[in-house]
């Protein structure tokens, strides 16, 4: 993964350091709004700092579960616990949700970047949020106002706003859907450098590509429920389930 | 007809020479009603955008109540006011009634529930947009509370605005607690109502030209406000 992706002159992010999050056990999760349920007990465990790919067809659950062990919505029953403990505002801090579409504060690119890091007890902040202007290409663009940026520089700042956090998991929810290829290079470049600095990364996407080339492990959900959690290679060369396998050949999968 | 137009002159001819009485009355009133402003929005800014994310009992309330009280009669705060002030009244022993400060009183109670109704509303939207991520990022309540307010600053001008608008163009609150006593509480909205009464058209009228300059120069920074906004923000 990392000849691919590595950019010349950017060294790996730092190792992280303290305690796991790891492992995330989640038991029996359903998930119900509206008469409609979208999770019909889900049963995961994730234990390796391995890269973690969410598949699955629209409409399988994919955001809802991200949302779900990030404590933004409340389960309808079953148990999420991050190594052993309940989700809480203590276990959210150490961790960082990139959206589909970045929610940016109307402000400059490092002003978006010092409320984050305002949130925070962090000493030398300036130094951080110097380096996170670096590591994200941002550093020219840093007076803009955020919101003029393009979808491809949003994203980047959005990534750069959460990894300045310094969290141990960081989840993506299609961080790259709609972004032109360069900036997909470029936001995927930032991916495998927080994967090789200890990050657990959970990733929600669509793109099988993408999924091949981040993935070290595949979540296959359908319909609200786990069909298929295997190692990448051996989920998009010997996929275990019917549907994980007519999903990567292309058919449709209601 | 002669005489009116004859007026329209007299009064065009006060505005120019800027008469030493009209100059008076305007700074007056511009002295009130930037002050009962600034009094409303540090109370209303705040409690506008609790009342837009927090959720607690009796909030439903209090929304209802700052929605109902935006048609507050000015009259009525008028006459609450002056019974609080006047000698018999529980505040009548600070001899505020008839002061500007009176004033200041009734215009901030007449337009901080516009300030709180229309602030909820823009930070409601704003949080609507915000929410997940500041939930996501563990933002705590009060730093949430600055930063919505700070990025709606746009759209909180505009609300400032509307405060401000129907404060200046006020009369009945004014007029019974200030008393539009020469020299000391009278502003232009009182002014035109005597000297309307009195036949003295020309003053009147120069009041009135100056006042609907101010709603034009309100409303003209509240559209380009809105531009400013606009073309700095992609929504």
């Amino acid at each position: 993964m990392s000849e691919v992706l590595s950019f010349p002159g950017h060294a790996p992010l730092k190792a992280r350091t303290g305690r796991s999050a790891l492992p995330l056990s989640v038991r029996q999760l359903t998930f119900r709004t509206e008469g409609i349920d979208i999770l019909r007990g889900v049963n995961l465990s994730l234990e390796s700092n391995d890269l973690t790919v969410l598949m699955g067809p629209n409409g399988a659950g994919k955001s809802v579960f991200l949302r779900l062990i990030h404590g933004l919505l409340q389960p309808s029953s079953g148990d999420i616990r991050w190594d052993g403990a309940p989700l809480s505002k203590a276990v959210r801090r150490s961790q960082a949700l990139v959206f589909q579409k970045p929610v940016l504060l109307r402000r400059s690119v490092r002003a978006n970047l010092s409320f984050a890091l305002g949130l925070r007890g962090f000493v030398n902040r300036s130094a951080r949020l110097e380096q996170a202007l670096a590591d994200s290409g941002l550093a020219d663009l840093a007076d803009r106002p955020a919101r003029v940026l393009s979808g491809g520089e949003q994203q980047r700042l959005a990534l750069a706003r959460a990894l300045i956090l310094d969290p141990k998991v960081l989840f993506l929810d299609e961080p790259t859907a709609n972004l032109d290829p360069a900036s997909v290079l470029m936001i995927e470049d930032v991916i495998g450098r927080v994967r090789a600095s200890g990050v657990k990364i959970i990733l929600v996407t669509h793109d099988a590509h993408q999924a091949r080339r981040l993935g070290e492990e595949v979540v296959f959900l359908h319909k609200g429920r786990v069909s298929e959690h295997s190692p990448a290679d051996l989920f998009f060369n010997q996929p275990q389930s019917a549907e994980a396998e007519a999903y990567l050949n292309g058919k449709i999968l209601v | 007809m002669q005489d009116f137009a004859h007026s329209f002159v007299l009064a065009g001819n006060l505005i120019l020479q800027a008469d030493a009485a009209l100059v008076e009355i305007v700074g007056l009133s511009l002295q009130v009603t930037a002050t009962a402003l600034v009094v409303s929005a540090a109370i209303g800014l705040p409690l506008g955008a609790i009342l837009a994310i927090a959720r607690f009992p009796g909030r439903m309330v209090l929304v209802v109540l700052s929605n109902a009280l935006m048609g507050l009669p000015p009259v009525v705060v008028g006459l609450t006011v002056y019974m609080l002030l006047s000698n018999a009244g529980p505040l009548g022993v600070l001899g505020l009634l008839y002061t500007p400060t009176a004033m200041v009183i009734a215009q901030s109670i007449l337009i901080t529930p516009i300030i709180i109704a229309l602030t909820r509303q823009v930070i409601a939207d704003l949080h609507q947009d915000y929410s997940d991520t500041f939930r996501s990022m563990v933002v705590p309540g009060h730093t949430a509370v600055a930063a919505l307010l700070w990025d709606a600053r746009y759209s909180l001008m505009t609300v400032l605005l509307a405060g401000f608008g129907r404060a200046i163009a006020e009369v009945g609150a004014v007029m019974i607690v200030g008393g539009n006593i020469n020299h000391v509480t009278r502003v232009m909205t009182t002014a035109i109502a005597l000297e309307t009464s009195k036949g003295e058209l020309a003053l009147a009228l120069a009041l009135g030209i100056v006042l609907l300059l101010i709603a034009f120069a309100v409303n003209g920074s509240v559209a380009l406000l809105r531009g400013a906004e606009r073309s700095l923000v992609r929504v």
